[in-house]
């Protein structure tokens, strides 16, 4: 894709992203209300509109060739940086993901040990480190001096006896 | 004079609690750490650290946050003299003579150059910050509602006027941040608003940390990996000793006066919205060549030309913090970050802040002082250790700092609806980032979106509905008519110059840490 179709898919999608504000917003009132002053959906319904319409101005510069942008035939992602860019998000999809079921613990050990070691293709035992200390500094700093839990799903049961140690 | 001495003796000795000394002197550390790194500046650091001041008071908080600020802004030298690679924006104009310097041996002597003109110039505007804050406070005391709107109108339209970015990419990055700010149930009326796919975790609103996470943690970290292909860099080595650096230090104190300018100039920029450090450096690194009786020798390793931008992007931090503490309106997307975190906490930014929270903002400005000292020090004794940390491969770095972004956004509100949503921001702020959308205002605007709704509801509640007050009462109507002024500007030269041919793609990245 180049950087000229990525112009025009970007403002068409924050167009219809835009729509879809002014859609939900106006679920409330979007005018004045007697005696009670602006309606609860004016403020994000205006403002939604003057989004899209910014956005129309953005395809009406496309079709005039008005922006560096709209006159690019460069790549708009080079193939490294598709699987670069890629991978990473993928990877902290699955974080997020298994942050949820597996707790965000595990998920770090494996999200760490994958990016650090597969990915970076840096050393055995830097990897390992990072993929341990790393959450067990975060488990020490949010769970037992900030009292935050973070999320553990299944293996919440694991960490009872640290709990009683530390609570 | 008594008024402000007073006061800022007890902020000093605020400042002199163990607590916050630590906290200060750890966030001068990882400020210069984050500056010294590529693709990540104050902004970065300051919002993937912010939820660690969960675990102390406001007023420390402010002072680490503050200190990383700062460090960050004299951290910015080292990868732009060592690697010939700016590590932020603010530090740009610092390679154009910082890095010629490092090709002839002089690399040293640019870095205590860097280092002392950054002391210079912190000196200086914490100076004015402290001569000039009070009185500001005390008059922005009679805004009402409708000079608070104006205001906030006023900011967001220096990012259209003064932000430089493409116009229409600008308005529409204010108006997300606005519209994203509005989501949650409405204060006044209690309905939802913007609840997507019913979703619960949208009725708690978009927290500002999350986007800002997003944006400037994970967003920031795919650019960089994109760009550094996670290599470590080749660093230019340094072996300091005492007596070098004494020599160094002798040379460019030569440049002190003209460096006072150029701290002068980049306070007074830096107190600007959307102005910020960046253009201050690159505007006194041209004030500081035009002084110059030899400008031929400025880009080809002339000290004053490293001590130019340096002094100023310090002097612009400090002044970005003065029409945030004074009118609640912040100068720079870090000071943004800060007062979004003033809310978090409790406080509400603006002039009741220097009535309300004395020893919080006397605090912070003590802690300012006491930061410049410590970040120079601590600069110049550890540059081989900050030089070092630049060899770090970028394939370590993002992981650790992917993990930070995650943890600290689900730590506010304790929801991974929060963690999905700063996934979506920071992916889409990255493709949008590719096609010059500027993101900065989005963050501005999403912090006070709330501030601004509701000042203009009050107002419009006041006036029964009538728009005109905010042009009847004489502070408003400055301040919507500059704001006219700064929203015309580019549109009618944007006009002008589309009648003309268009040219080539030339343009550069556009700004990102604003």
């Amino acid at each position: 894709m180049t950087v000229r179709t990525a112009e025009l898919l970007a403002a068409i999608l924050l167009a219809l992203a835009s729509i879809s504000f002014m859609v939900k917003a106006s679920e409330n009132y979007i005018l004045w209300v007697p005696l009670r002053g602006p309606g609860a959906g004016a403020w994000p319904f205006w403002l939604s509109l003057g989004m899209l319409l910014t956005c129309l101005w953005n395809i009406f510069r496309w079709f005039r060739g008005l922006t560096p942008e709209s006159r690019s035939n460069e790549t708009f992602m080079s193939s490294g940086a598709v699987y670069i860019v890629g991978v990473s998000v993928a990877s902290l999809f699955l974080l997020i993901l298994g942050s949820a079921y597996i707790g965000i613990y595990f998920s770090l050990i494996l999200f760490l040990f994958f990016f650090i070691r597969i990915i970076g293709k840096n050393g055995m035992l830097t990897s390992v480190m990072l993929s341990i200390f790393l959450p067990i500094g975060l488990f020490l700093f949010f769970e037992w001096a900030l009292r935050i839990p973070l999320p553990k799903g299944i293996s919440e049961p694991l960490f009872y006896p640290i709990y009683r140690i530390i609570y | 004079m008594e008024t402000i001495l007073a006061p800022l003796a007890s902020g000093l000795i605020e400042a002199f609690q163990p607590i916050n000394l630590a906290m200060l002197i750890i966030g001068c550390v990882a400020g210069l750490m984050v500056g010294a790194l590529p693709g990540l500046g104050s902004v970065n650091g300051v919002a993937i650290l912010l939820p660690v001041t969960f675990l102390v008071p406001p007023n420390t908080a402010i002072i680490f946050l503050a200190a990383i600020y700062y460090g960050a802004m004299y951290g910015g030298a080292i990868s732009s003299i060592t690697l010939g690679i700016p590590g932020a924006s603010t530090a740009v104009a610092t390679v154009f003579d910082g890095r010629p310097l490092a090709m002839q041996g002089k690399a040293e002597l640019a870095l205590v150059g860097a280092a002392l003109a950054s002391f210079i110039g912190g000196t200086v505007s914490i100076v004015l910050f402290t001569i000039f804050a009070p009185p500001l406070a005390e008059w922005a005391l009679q805004f009402g509602p409708p000079e608070q709107f104006a205001l906030m109108v006023m900011a967001f339209a220096t990012f259209i006027g003064l932000g430089g970015d493409d116009v229409p990419k600008t308005i529409f990055s204010i108006l997300i941040g606005l519209v994203l700010a509005t989501v949650g149930l409405d204060v006044v009326t209690g309905n939802p608003r913007l609840i997507f796919f019913d979703l619960p975790g949208f009725y708690h609103g978009v927290n500002f940390l999350v986007l800002a996470i997003g944006i400037y943690g994970i967003g920031e970290m795919l650019w960089t990996l994109e760009e550094t292909t996670g290599a470590a860099p080749v660093v230019h080595k340094i072996h300091p000793t005492l007596r070098s650096l004494l020599h160094n230090a002798a040379i460019v104190l030569r440049y002190t006066w003209r460096t006072v300018m150029t701290s002068l100039l980049g306070f007074f920029v830096g107190v600007l919205p959307a102005a910020g450090a960046t253009p201050g450096s690159l505007m006194a690194y041209g004030l500081s060549k035009s002084f110059s009786k030899d400008p031929d020798s400025y880009g080809k390793g002339n000290p004053a030309g490293v001590m130019a931008p340096e002094s100023a992007n310090n002097a612009a931090s400090t002044g970005s913090m003065l029409p945030m503490l004074t009118l609640g309106i912040p100068g720079s997307p870090t000071t943004a970050i800060l007062l979004g975190g003033m809310i978090i906490w409790g406080l509400r930014p603006g002039p009741l802040l220097f009535t309300e929270h004395p020893d919080f903002v006397w605090g912070l400005i003590g802690s300012l002082y006491i930061a410049n000292v410590f970040t120079v020090i601590i600069n110049l004794a550890f540059i081989p250790l900050f030089v070092r940390i630049l060899t770090i491969r970028f394939t370590i770095l993002a992981p650790v700092i992917f993990t930070l972004c995650i943890v600290g956004g689900y730590a506010p509100e304790q929801n991974l609806h929060d963690v999905w949503l700063m996934l979506l921001f920071g992916v889409s702020a990255y493709l949008l980032r590719k096609l010059n959308y500027p993101v900065a205002p989005a963050v501005l605007a999403i912090v006070l979106g709330p501030l601004a709704e509701a000042y203009l509801r009050q107002s419009l509640i006041t006036s029964r509905g009538d728009p005109s007050i905010f042009f009847t009462r004489p502070i408003s109507l400055t301040c919507m008519l500059i704001a006219l002024a700064l929203i015309c500007f580019p549109i009618v030269a944007a006009l002008r110059r589309s009648r003309r041919v268009p040219e080539g793609m030339g343009e550069g990245a556009k700004e990102w840490q604003g």
